[in-house]
């Protein structure tokens, strides 16, 4: 992410900001002015910044669905199967597939499911694990607001870019092919 | 690592622009006017100070206490439910009582993070990290009771359906005593995998500013390389959601389920349709109360009077006198359809909890959990921190009293008059109780030193309610 792996000419420039409104407003402006964002870095979720860095919706919920689905599926299956097929055993003469009786558990599984698998994914997608080494910028987990652009061809006019972000009031730029 | 460019005209100050309060309508939930940087060095500076006399004293004696729990808990073990005042009769007494009482507790952190957090409650961030802390600790106080039940615990496992060689005798999925193992390790694992995960980005924050290693490698290892990325964070914030909806269902489902294992049996008293919603309204009834009580303490030991405010204990008390109320409308109707119903054995159960040998616990249920949060109605005691303090631990063992009239007063006199039957508690049982409290008193006070104890990164997000 942050320690990218440097294709030859790829760069990157950091700018800080003071105020989650000024890192929004300047990456709508960079963006509408063609430069590429590459990413944001901010100390909690700024509302709108995905829109304004050009973010997707996340497919994270189609996939917590589907994993309620299969929890739900193995939570009704194992039951109907242990208790009418496997061994059905008589408990105070209830029928062998009580079916009401198994919604529950059901219920359960299927959440259980749902959430450790979305949280699963999370963490895969964003490579978040306990040793990873992923670096920090500086004041960003505190009180910093960082725009990331990537500086993918010469076209790149560094002088329009400081001009959008002095606008917006930017208080430092770095300048990297990989931020230490 | 490239130069920096010093062609921007705004510089790095000190000075943080202040934020007055704009809105004529609504009230900043945070007081102090804080900038982010004030917020990070509030919460954070907490963990980087030696822990006072207070803390000392308060984690030693309620370690002493959970030892002697400790002690109790290995004595029945060791020796069998025999060391329990419990018999024929009455079967499930202390020990169900706690484990209701301490599941019910794990209510309100749940509310709070999730179904708050769908209703967009802004003002549940000053409070959702530790009410979230209690859910775990309440949830695994009353995970002891009914394992250490069983009599052989070193068994608990069979209550998993695996395959095994006893022919793969499978699990009795038709009983509620199953289904609420199953709530309950679902409840856990999504309630620890949500505080989790709330604290993953504070866990950062707290990473880059401490000085001691020890704490820094625990951050650095619990943070899971967090960077604050934008696209982690919508991710994050997806995942958030998803768990909220999921845990919404299953904070209802939890207390619904416990109240199955007595609405389901056909014991007056029990058997009751009633049970679900009136479990669940107690439970976050009881929950809100705990919540209550230990922010109270913690605002005032930790100076935190600027993020818990006045305001967030007001709402919890509105919550309390709803849930409060709901509970009071169970009680009435119990006792009307105790004696609408016209089976003998029903309003015999009502008259003798109003009037047998456990009317004591039965009235000081009423007072405490019916009249005691009607006080609620005034502004001056829903503002008064004194009277809020009193009045939800009154609520808590009106609570606790609650779950022992349930449970003890329907099974000690049953259909057979010849097996009636009274119930004291031994002093192990009173011991494993209250080493429970003391369980759950030191974990809580390990977790306000180890963990930032307020959300920081879902109040950097509020910080500005209200304001410029």
């Amino acid at each position: 992410m942050l320690a990218v792996k440097n294709t030859i000419n790829v760069r990157y420039i950091a700018v800080y900001f003071k105020r989650q409104e000024d890192l929004k407003e300047a990456a709508i402006e960079a963006r509408e002015s063609g430069f590429e964002i590459h990413d944001a870095f901010t100390p909690f979720p700024v509302h709108g910044l995905d829109q304004a860095i050009g973010l997707k919706r996340s497919k994270l919920t189609w996939i917590a669905f589907i994993a309620g689905a299969v929890g739900l599926t193995f939570g009704l299956g194992l039951q109907v199967w242990t208790s009418a097929y496997d061994w059905p055993l008589n408990v105070g003469g209830k029928p062998f597939n009580s079916f009401p009786l198994f919604i529950p558990v059901t219920f359960e599984l299927m959440v259980l499911f749902s959430g450790l698998i979305a949280i699963g994914v999370l963490l895969v997608r964003n490579r978040l694990w306990l040793f990873s080494k992923k670096l920090t910028f500086d004041r960003v987990t505190d009180d910093r607001f960082v725009l990331v652009l990537k500086q993918a061809d010469a076209a790149f006019d560094m002088r329009k870019a400081l001009k959008i972000f002095n606008k917006h009031g930017a208080i430092r730029v770095i300048e990297g092919d990989q931020f230490v | 690592m490239a130069a920096a460019l010093e062609q921007l005209t705004h510089t790095e100050s000190k000075h943080e622009a202040s934020h007055e309060v704009v809105s004529a309508l609504r009230q900043p939930l945070i007081e102090g006017d804080k900038s982010y940087g004030e917020v990070t060095e509030d919460i954070c500076s907490l963990l980087d100070k030696k822990p006072g006399v207070g803390w000392w004293i308060a984690f030693l004696s309620s370690f002493v206490v959970m030892s002697a729990g400790v002690v109790a808990t290995a004595h029945t073990i060791n020796t069998g439910i025999g060391t329990w005042g419990l018999n024929k009769t009455v079967g499930w007494a202390f020990d169900i009582t706690n484990f209701v009482f301490w599941i019910g507790i794990g209510h309100a952190g749940t509310f709070i993070s999730a179904v708050l957090f769908l209703f967009n409650q802004k003002w549940r961030t000053s409070v959702n990290r530790s009410a979230e802390a209690m859910t775990l600790f309440a949830v695994m106080c009353a995970g002891i009771f009914p394992v250490i039940h069983m009599g052989r615990p070193w068994l608990f496992y069979w209550i998993l359906p695996y395959p095994n060689q006893r022919g793969s005798l499978w699990v009795n999925f038709r009983s509620p005593l199953v289904w609420d193992f199953f709530a309950i390790s679902t409840y856990f694992i999504i309630s620890a995998v949500f505080w989790y995960l709330g604290l993953i980005p504070d866990l950062a924050t707290a990473r880059d500013r401490t000085i001691s290693k020890f704490r820094r490698g625990l951050y650095k290892v619990m943070s899971l390389g967090w960077n604050g990325s934008n696209r982690t964070w919508s991710r994050y914030e997806t995942v958030y959601l998803v768990l909220a909806a999921l845990a919404t269902p299953l904070v209802l489902s939890v207390h619904s389920i416990v109240s199955f294992d007595f609405a389901t049996s056909v014991i007056p008293g029990w058997h009751s349709t009633i049970f679900p919603p009136y479990f669940v309204a107690g439970a976050v009834f009881s929950g809100f109360a705990m919540v209550m009580t230990l922010m109270i303490a913690v605002r005032k030991l930790l100076r935190l009077e600027n993020y818990i405010t006045v305001q967030h204990l007001e709402n919890m008390c509105k919550v309390t006198l709803l849930t409060g109320s709901i509970v009071s409308l169970a009680y009435l109707t119990e006792i009307f359809i105790g004696f609408y119903s016209g089976n003998p054995n029903e309003s015999f159960v009502i008259i003798n909890r109003s009037l047998g040998s456990y009317a004591w616990a039965f009235w000081t249920m009423v007072t405490c959990n019916a009249i005691v949060p009607q006080l609620f109605w005034s502004k001056r005691i829903r503002t008064s921190i004194p009277a809020i303090f009193v009045l939800s631990i009154l609520v808590n063992v009106g609570m606790w009293f609650e779950r022992f009239v349930i449970i003890v007063t329907s099974l000690h006199r049953d259909f057979l008059p010849s097996s009636w039957a009274s119930y004291t508690p031994t002093l192990t049982e009173v011991t494993i109780m209250f080493g429970s409290f003391g369980m759950f008193f030191t974990f809580f006070l390990l977790f306000l030193r180890l963990f930032p104890v307020i959300s920081m990164s879902e109040i950097k997000g509020v910080v500005h309610y209200a304001r410029r």
